[in-house]
């Protein structure tokens, strides 16, 4: 039952095998005795997600299930869920309660899933190790030595010890597809827009999009009909056709071109990483797909780039986190100044605080143009190096993460150094594509590999065929550590 | 040395919209406190702002009075600060691209007319209000304001008087009013003035250091505040002294304004176009379309009421000094067009008279146009006197007999008698009773046909047509 599919859990409910109360009782069982030892869960309300059982049982029973009605899903503590505690990974949300459902959440609900919980990040979604999250780090289940990546390191892990059988994520420079990479499951970061951002608390506005986390693309496409839907309280949430996006995963590859941009394939990505990158590349070479050499000569540019714009946003962003209205506020002080100036010192992690002071910086008066205005031109060059690769290939593919998983601790003094597992995925946030990361192997220590495939705009269907395709003639994506 | 004084002003000017301008909540003013304000207002984490299209609409209305232009797409960029009663840490404004550039506003000084141009109007959200009483030692944060939609009007340096400057900010306050874009509140703070001044030696081009002064909530205290920041910056130059750049706010109770900050403590604000909000565009057909719902402009029906009715330009001036006025005057003068002075005179007379005096706008004055109409119609055929209508007017005002002017008149007996037979026959009555006037008359004492007219009319009470009078006893004098 933990390993099985949506699809074959959608079955197993539809068919009366097992209620949605009974597969809800089963994960949340396995979270308590496995989740003391991986923290992947922030948040367990087991009186709400047993209430959305039950009421997913009735929609069952009375024949209005949807297909993914009864199924447990893990929900990043990023969502505000009503009723829930919604923390960001942050003490300063450590008490705030949300008084209302995100845009995705409300999907979900809608489509009678059952919230099993909220899941671990780094906090406000800083970080690709989930060591700066408040409520502790996560451990990787492949090996508890390592980090499972992040910001989405605790929905990572718990697809991953199969905590639960889906999981929602938030990605903004990689944060879906570096934690999925790492924990040998599959992630996707749709076309920046698709995804409503009302109620996904927010780090950086113009690069942050939902997405889900599952241990197949089958999964995925699943969920993503789920997520995908235009939000009129989003002004950046698009307006398009629904589109089932499980509908072309049975294509055959014939004929697709992928781009190996030579840029990716070369220095900085380690051995094992690259063995198990070349060996995915041949099955699909196997799949009749064609490989084209492309360039793309400003991808360099995305992690200084992405390291001045998403602070930049960010430290606007978190302004709201002042202690007046709600969550952490100092307990002690002498005038309105050092209100905020304690509230925000103790409420805030080191890493949140580093990127507001380098986000005020480029922002400044004098820094602005230098900083700000310069990042946003060399935005648009790296957009463009892609609208020129799509004009020889269909879709990209190269490794998702230059190194399998570090070990906890081993890059969180170095922050540079932690900044520099996002250098494949950032481009995909600066230029709005949609990006997915699946498992193809083992590197060091039988760490996962994850291959990334980057789209072009709106070719999430596309992207799911040709992951779909190869995970039927492969088995990573089965595999479970536990 | 001769001093000239250079002015520029900020409006705010808060948009008639019912909702808030990012966020779904009522703009109503009064309500208890943060009962108006949604989780959008009080900018929980994950909420996002949806512009409100009526605050652009409204926008674009000020832009085509003033001939601005448009800006498509113009940009919302955050102004980043700390404040208790600023939710988001950031205020949405517009900064490098706004949504009104340009333009000019007509206004009149001692009949005088003279043109001051705008820089430019840009759409924001107002913050909260922080209520300083004690609530158990703490201050209050009320967020029923926070997000209301404003809509900041900035002028070049152009006025150099602070009449001058009282006269822009009455002329665009009528403006705003006259398209019913903001509904002009300024107790309620609908419209509030920041006024730039700057003094420099007359005769000079380079502007002087300017202070702000914030919160002029009347044009009273704007032309006061004025005059006193004048008068203190050129004490300052005139003992050879330099102005600091600064912002100050007026004390109304001491008639003095005085430093609120420094430009040295001024906030660096980090500008920068807002993620959540995308580029605005308005496309032309839109602009088009709000053009079709513009009333005709104050400018435009000034001219028109002098060219057609013949008025003078203070009497057009002040019969467009709003809409509802400009609307009364139509609808009256529609139905006696010859006597568009006379309708002018009543109104700006008897009729804005009598609304002062109870203290309503002339929406709800109890007379309606088409009832002075038939008031004035009676005074230009000669049935009243322009004395008996006022008496008739007093009783309509007070609502007696429906407030039918004829009814009124035969009530009281106010007809005028303009039958040339009976005032001629009055006329050699009165002749005939006071022959030694008569003869005094003839003698030439001037004084004696006063006393005679005065005869007639205290035998008629009044009644008789004064000009017809005056023409039979001359007459009759002559023989």
């Amino acid at each position: 039952m933990f390993n099985a599919s949506l699809k074959q859990l959608s079955s197993q409910l539809a068919e009366k095998k097992i209620s949605s109360t009974e597969l809800t009782t089963e994960f949340l069982n396995r979270i308590k005795k496995l989740n003391p030892e991986y923290n992947a869960f922030i948040t367990l309300n087991e009186d709400i997600s047993l209430a959305q059982a039950q009421a997913a049982d009735k929609m069952l029973a009375s024949g209005q299930a949807g297909p993914l009605t009864g199924i447990p899903i893990a929900q990043k503590d990023i969502f505000c869920a009503k009723g829930w505690l919604t923390t960001c990974g942050s003490k300063m949300l450590s008490n705030f309660i949300s008084p209302y459902d995100a845009g995705v959440i409300e999907r979900f609900n809608q489509a009678g899933t059952v919230n099993i919980g909220k899941t671990n990040m780094d906090e406000f979604a800083m970080g690709s190790s989930n060591e700066t999250s408040f409520y502790g780090l996560v451990k990787n289940p492949w090996d508890v030595a390592a980090v499972p990546g992040g910001s989405s390191g605790g929905a990572a892990c718990a697809v991953a010890a199969r905590l639960a059988p889906a999981a929602t994520g938030t990605d903004t420079g990689g944060s879906i597809r570096q934690p999925a990479a790492l924990c040998g499951i599959s992630g996707i970061k749709p076309t920046y827009g698709l995804v409503s951002r009302y109620g996904m608390i927010a780090f950086a506005s113009s690069l942050d999009q939902g997405g889900p986390m599952a241990k197949s693309a089958e999964d995925l496409a699943l969920l993503l009909n789920i997520m995908v839907g235009f939000d009129p309280r989003d002004s950046t949430s698009l307006q398009r056709d629904v589109e089932d996006y499980a509908r072309d995963l049975q294509k055959p590859l014939a004929g697709l071109r992928i781009g190996l941009p030579k840029e990716y394939f070369a220095e900085g990505m380690s051995k094992d990483v690259e063995s198990a990158i070349e060996k995915a590349l041949d099955e699909y070479r196997k799949l009749g797909a064609e490989m084209v050499e492309i360039s793309l000569p400003n991808a360099a540019l995305s992690i200084p780039v992405y390291y001045v714009l998403a602070p930049a946003e960010a430290s606007s962003n978190l302004s709201r986190f002042d202690g007046v209205r709600y969550g952490h506020r100092a307990p002690s002080y002498s005038d309105l100044g050092d209100m905020y100036r304690k509230t925000r010192a103790q409420g805030f992690g080191a890493e949140v605080k580093r990127r507001i002071l380098i986000g005020t910086y480029v922002l400044s008066h004098g820094y602005y143009d230098a900083y700000y205005i310069k990042a946003q031109k060399l935005r648009r060059l790296i957009a463009q190096d892609f609208t020129e690769a799509y004009q020889q290939c269909n879709i990209i593919m190269g490794p998702t993460t230059p190194t399998v998983a570090f070990n906890l601790g081993e890059k969180s003094g170095d922050p540079i150094q932690m900044y520099l597992s996002d250098i494949y995925t950032s481009a995909a946030n600066l230029t709005g594509l949609p990006a997915m990361s699946i498992p193809v192997g083992f590197g060091d220590k039988n760490r996962p590999v994850g291959l990334h495939i980057i789209g072009n705009y709106f070719m999430e269907a596309q992207m799911l065929n040709a992951a779909h395709q190869y995970q039927q003639i492969t088995d990573w994506h089965l595999q479970s550590p536990v | 040395m001769q001093w000239e004084i250079v002015i520029g002003l900020e409006v705010h000017s808060q948009l008639s919209t019912r909702s808030k301008i990012f966020s779904g909540a009522s703009t109503a003013y009064g309500a208890p406190p943060n009962t108006q304000a949604c989780v959008i207002d009080l900018a929980l984490p994950g909420v996002l702002p949806v512009l409100n299209k009526g605050a652009v609409e409204r926008a674009v209305k000020l832009g085509l009075s003033v001939g601005a232009k448009i800006n498509s797409p113009s940009i919302f960029a955050r102004k980043n600060y700390f404040y208790p009663d600023l939710p988001k840490g950031y205020q949405i404004s517009q900064y490098e691209l706004p949504v009104v550039q340009g333009g000019s506003i007509q206004i009149q000084v001692n009949g005088v007319e003279k043109n001051i141009r705008l820089t430019r109007a840009h759409l924001e959200e107002d913050a909260g209000k922080s209520l300083h009483e004690d609530f158990h030692g703490m201050s209050g944060i009320d967020l029923n304001r926070a997000g209301t939609p404003l809509l900041e009007i900035v002028s070049e340096p152009d006025m150099r008087s602070s009449a001058e400057a009282v006269a822009y900010a009455k002329t665009l306050h009528a403006l705003v009013r006259w398209i019913g874009i903001c509904d002009g509140n300024m107790q309620e703070g609908s419209f509030r003035c920041d006024a730039n001044v700057s003094v420099r030696p007359r005769d000079t081009e380079k502007l002087g250091t300017r202070c702000e002064i914030k919160n002029l909530n009347s044009f009273r205290f704007l032309e006061k505040a004025i005059d006193f920041e004048a008068r203190r910056q050129i004490e300052i130059l005139e003992d050879g002294g330099t102005i600091r750049q600064e912002t100050r706010l007026y004390d109304a109770n001491k008639d003095e304004t005085r430093t609120m900050r420094t430009k040295e403590d001024a906030n660096d604000y980090r500008y920068f176009p807002d993620p959540d909000l995308l580029p605005l565009e308005i496309p032309q057909h839109w602009i088009d379309q709000i053009k079709q719902t513009m009333p005709e402009l104050p400018q435009v029906r000034r001219d028109r009421y002098v060219s057609k009715f013949a008025l003078s330009a203070y009497d057009a001036s002040a019969l467009t000094s709003s809409r509802e006025t400009a609307d009364y005057f139509e609808a009256t003068v529609t139905q006696l067009p010859a006597q568009a002075k006379l309708c002018a005179n009543w109104i700006m007379g008897e009729i804005s008279g009598q609304l002062n005096k109870e203290g309503i706008e002339i929406a709800a004055c109890p007379i309606s146009p088409e009832q002075l109409a038939v008031l004035l119609m009676r005074i230009s055929d000669g049935t009243i006197s322009g004395k008996a209508a006022k008496t008739v007017f007093e009783s309509m005002w007070s609502g007696e007999l429906d407030k039918n002017v004829d009814a009124i008149i035969a009530a009281k007996g106010l007809k005028q008698i303009s039958d040339d037979n009976a005032i001629e026959q009055l006329v050699d009555q009165v002749l005939a009773a006071n022959a030694q006037q008569v003869a005094d008359y003839r003698n030439g004492k001037e004084k004696a046909f006063n006393s005679l007219i005065g005869q007639i009319m205290k035998a008629t009470q009044g009644k008789a047509n004064p000009a017809q009078v005056n023409a039979m006893l001359k007459k009759k004098l002559a023989e």
